[in-house]
């Protein structure tokens, strides 16, 4: 019994790797990075031991439509703002999104924000991402980049915090603090919408400290529950059924990218499904990476 | 109240210290990410800080050793040390405010903060080793030895102070919090050490006085 098991998983891994191609693999200041391809599927991954550390996707033959269901779900932060001038992306990955925005937005300023060097250069060299006039990338921590930011007065109508796929949570991006210092980089009409944790305990941490900051917000998921997406508002979150008014010109406009908007509005939600008295994150307390288990 | 109880007590205050040491060293990541991040290179300013304060206080404390060494000087240095962590929890983000907004680098900022914050009190807390030894150290045959088991209770408090705040600690506690209890530990410590080196004159003073009398 406990032979076939061992087997099963043996010929589970055997064929992971036959399946994938590792094109390139470094070892980086922060973490492993290997680029895997599965005939037209492109992947990067942070961690080989196993298939959820798939960091960002793309399709060789069809660079331009995203894969991956979160990334899909992030562009929730357009139904609220359709039309964001300045973008900050806090966790490069393989520059898919700040690509697919740019096609987008075309004016848009869009600022992406990683702290590792080979990342960047892993994902221009590998997964098309672009640089231009409208954007840009810096190598730096994405909290010290925000205090900064918030020294020189920058205003961003969408930040996306995108920081917490690899192995390593950076415990000092989850703290009231560090949301603090987002909410007050937002413009007027600015939202931000962040990648978080789903299953672990983390869940309820991350819920109760975004409440603390910016009160109620919508959660945005997908079908199978793994992911899912705060989106949360300088101002008042608006109404739900007011923002159904102009769903369709934009889900005409995402449709090229393989993004679903009107399914991904179906699963907007306020519901607070964590309890009350969750303890909120500080600088102070946060064991992130110990909750995470 | 012999010598024996003496070195025991000496063996447990070097115990802590060593526990406090690593316990504020592996906080010290914590308390600078929110203004230098978590790039390696603050680990770096950490790791050289503490080093080098270690290293001058290792100098300090053979050399304070030399004169007059005593239980109450020794406990004098843990209420220092005691005080001068103190400003880790009450001031850290003033003096880490004004680095930040002084110097662009983040690897000079981290450098300057954790200099600011960590120095002189590591600097006291690497004191306590040499003393102890002077303190412990009656005969030189034995000092090689007595050396070796000062060194391996306090890098022993080393190994459990970082695994349980790392483990622990941070789970359950306010960084500050931890701070402080380590703040207090070490000046309690040095404040037991005192009220022992003042039993022990009392007792030395009764004894002459009874020695007097009876001549």
């Amino acid at each position: 019994m406990r032979i076939n098991h061992l087997l099963g998983l043996l010929l589970l891994v055997v064929s992971n790797f036959a399946l994938g191609k590792v094109i390139h693999q470094e070892r980086s200041m922060y973490r492993n990075i290997i680029v895997e391809d599965s005939g037209n599927l492109r992947c990067l991954k942070f961690n080989v031991k196993s298939n959820k550390t798939n960091q960002s996707c793309f399709l060789k033959s069809e660079p331009n439509r995203l894969v991956f269901n979160y990334t899909k779900l992030l562009f929730s932060g357009m139904i609220v703002n359709p039309n964001p001038k300045r973008i900050l992306i806090i966790g490069l990955g393989g520059g898919t999104m700040s690509n697919t925005l740019h096609q987008l937005l075309p004016d848009a300023e869009i600022e992406n924000i990683e702290i590792d060097p080979a990342v960047i250069k892993v994902a221009r060299q590998y997964f098309s991402f672009f640089e231009n006039d409208h954007v840009t990338s810096v190598v730096k921590d994405g909290r010290i980049y925000m205090k900064r930011a918030l020294i020189k007065k920058q205003k961003y109508d969408w930040i996306i915090l995108d920081a917490f796929n690899g192995d390593y949570i950076p415990e000092h991006l989850m703290t009231k603090e560090f949301l603090e210092e987002t909410k007050a980089l937002l413009s007027e009409s600015g939202v931000v919408t962040a990648n978080t944790f789903s299953v672990s305990e983390l869940y309820n941490y991350e819920s109760a400290t975004y409440q603390s900051v910016f009160g109620e917000f919508f959660q945005v998921k997908n079908r199978k529950n793994e992911n899912r997406i705060i989106l949360a508002t300088k101002g008042q979150l608006p109404n739900q059924e007011h923002l159904k008014g102009d769903l369709a010109t934009l889900h005409d406009r995402l449709r090229p990218f393989g993004v679903n908007i009107l399914d991904v509005f179906k699963s907007f939600t306020k519901e607070q499904d964590w309890p009350e008295n969750t303890p909120v994150l500080t600088d102070q307390f946060s064991p992130a990476n110990l909750l995470n288990q | 109240m012999d010598s024996r109880w003496q070195n025991r007590l000496i063996y447990l205050l070097a115990f802590s210290s060593g526990f406090s040491i690593m316990g504020v060293e592996l906080l010290g990541g914590r308390i600078l990410a929110p203004y230098f991040g978590s790039s390696v290179h603050i680990w770096g300013s950490i790791i050289t800080v503490f080093m080098l304060s270690l290293s001058i206080g290792y100098l300090y404390g053979g050399k304070l050793s030399t004169k007059n060494a005593n239980l109450s000087r020794y406990g004098l240095i843990f209420i220092v040390a005691g005080i001068l962590v103190l400003p880790i929890a009450l001031w850290a983000n003033p003096i880490m405010e004004s680095i930040f907004m002084a110097v662009e680098d983040s690897r000079y900022g981290s450098l300057l903060a954790a200099s600011a914050l960590f120095l002189l009190p590591t600097i006291v807390l690497g004191m306590i080793s040499p003393y102890s030894v002077r303190l412990l150290v009656t005969h030189k045959e034995e000092s090689g030895q007595v050396a070796g088991v000062l060194y391996f209770v306090s890098t022993l408090g080393s190994a459990l102070g970082t695994i349980i705040t790392s483990f622990y600690f941070v789970l359950y506690f306010e960084v500050n919090a931890i701070i402080i209890s380590f703040s207090l530990l070490l000046m309690a410590l040095g404040a037991i050490a005192l009220l022992f080196a003042k039993a022990k004159s009392n007792q030395v003073l009764a004894s002459d006085k009874e020695l007097i009398s009876e001549n």
